[in-house]
């Protein structure tokens, strides 16, 4: 299986009790977000909830999601991850929106 | 000797501030959640180690926590909120139907006989219970489900259920209220919910005197008397004593009855605390003066409380569940302010000392009187 680098804000990482700013994942093929968000959270259950909807599994309104620098937040969740993520080149980044002052 | 420790929840984490029984000399400890809005924490009443924690975020959403050793190490439980059945609609700001969202826990109120017990009150307005210790969650729907529910609307802050009272006397009994929707009541146990809002008048509402749309803001209850419930509305300061059937205006002479935060003397039931904001469009004290006003005869006659309070320049508001007292023979008063303060009057109220000025804004306060 892939070994997925995934970047959270620090809010998820101390709330997951990640050290660093990475966590690395074995994600199942085929890798895509969809894939990758539900090992996260099966590894991290204390995610669930805080980075999409715990029933429509929707993204949360104010996180994206940037693969290679790209803003991947709305391609398909069934989409394969690019192959750098795939090869551990590049992190998947979970981002938190900058909104408000 | 007896000790208190203070549950603070703000807009930027938890704070736990303990004291020895005199309550002069303060500890405050690091934030806790630093960054997330603590919107209540509370210890159940039999295991004063047992903390429950709601923690909320814009970004990440709701998160609740656990303690078990007072509030020294915390793990998060479930944070699954989902509305029974095909939940429907209430009313939107402009009388559209709106479906219900959840968005956040506004108040965690443990049972008072186990510690695995506790319930929640959401936005959009719900009541939730959980009774294993939190790591599972189902609502009390016949609440949110009764006939009036449709018709709910939100208030400033949101469709919110904030206050969860439960009757020590009756374990049926359950009291909770909603902003704007006003004051429900269970007697059996959260299965069926009756309004309790007779005798409330609303200015601003369509009918004043309509069975729902109040905006309660809070409402109190001193345990030694179950039946007497004493509510801050949006404007109005009222008393009821038959657990809700009918209401009492006891503003009499408070020179603002607008305000958010009400509390009972823990051994006085007919002491009552409130702290007037000037009004629903400013929400700050009267002339820049900071006072809690008592009354000691259960309402209309009521005394400003100003010893060691600001009376100039101060332009902060107090939450509704910014105020708390605790079980001490001399009943101590708490309650935290929109600028950081945390307020402690060791003597019911007749002089206060501020514990802390530097805190993020205040929206809750609990007190733990440890033996």
């Amino acid at each position: 299986m892939p070994l997925i680098r995934i970047e959270l804000p620090l809010h998820l990482r101390r709330l997951a009790n990640i050290s660093g700013h990475e966590t690395t994942l074995d994600v199942p093929t085929p890798v895509t977000l969809a894939q990758t968000l539900d090992t996260l959270e099966a590894l991290y259950p204390q995610l669930r909830g805080t980075i999409r909807d715990h029933v429509t599994l929707e993204r949360r309104a104010f996180l994206r999601f940037f693969a290679n620098m790209e803003d991947i937040t709305h391609q398909p969740t069934c989409a394969p991850l690019p192959a750098t993520i795939l090869e551990g080149k590049e992190p998947l980044i979970i981002l938190g929106a900058i909104a408000g002052g | 000797m007896s000790s208190i420790r203070l549950l603070v929840g703000t807009k930027k984490g938890a704070f736990i501030l303990t004291s020895d029984g005199v309550r002069k000399s303060w500890n405050i400890s690091q934030p806790h959640f630093p960054g997330w809005e603590l919107y209540h924490l509370k210890a159940s009443p039999i295991d004063p180690n047992r903390l429950y924690a709601s923690q909320s975020s814009g970004w990440f959403g709701q998160v609740i926590q656990r303690s078990d050793d007072g509030g020294l190490t915390w793990n998060p439980v479930d944070n699954k909120f989902t509305y029974d059945g095909v939940p429907g609609t209430h009313q939107w700001y402009d009388g559209t139907p709106h479906p219900w969202e959840f968005k956040r826990v506004w108040h965690l109120e443990p049972s008072l006989t186990d510690p695995d017990t506790v319930f929640a009150g959401a936005e959009d307005a719900a009541l939730f219970k959980s009774t294993d210790g939190g790591a599972s969650w189902h609502e009390l729907s016949g609440l949110r489900t009764n006939r009036t529910g449709p018709g709910w609307q939100p208030g400033a802050g949101g469709l919110c259920l904030h206050t969860i009272i439960l009757d020590p006397t009756n374990e049926n009994r359950i009291v909770v209220a909603i902003s704007a929707a006003g004051a429900f009541r269970s007697d059996d146990a959260g299965l069926s919910w009756k309004p309790i809002n007779k005798g409330l008048w609303s200015k601003y509402i369509p009918d004043p005197t309509a069975e729902v749309g109040h905006c309660v803001h809070h409402i109190a209850m001193n345990p030694r008397t179950p039946n007497t419930l004493f509510m801050q509305k949006h404007w109005d300061v009222m008393r009821s004593d038959d657990a809700g059937d009918q209401w009492t205006k006891i503003s009499g002479n408070l020179p603002t009855d607008f305000g958010f935060a009400i509390d009972v003397h823990s051994h006085q039931p007919e002491t009552v605390y409130v702290v007037p904001i000037k009004s629903d469009s400013e929400h700050f004290p009267l002339d820049g003066k900071l006072q809690v006003f008592r009354s000691k005869i259960g309402g209309n006659e009521w005394e400003p409380l100003t010893k060691g309070l600001p009376q100039k320049d101060c332009y902060v508001n107090v939450l509704r569940d910014a105020m708390a007292v605790d079980t001490l023979d001399d009943c101590g008063i708490y309650f935290g302010t929109t600028g950081g303060q945390v307020y402690c009057s060791p003597d019911g109220g007749d002089s206060w000392n501020a514990i802390t000025h530097d805190l993020p804004a205040v929206l809750s306060i609990e007190a733990q009187t440890l033996a």
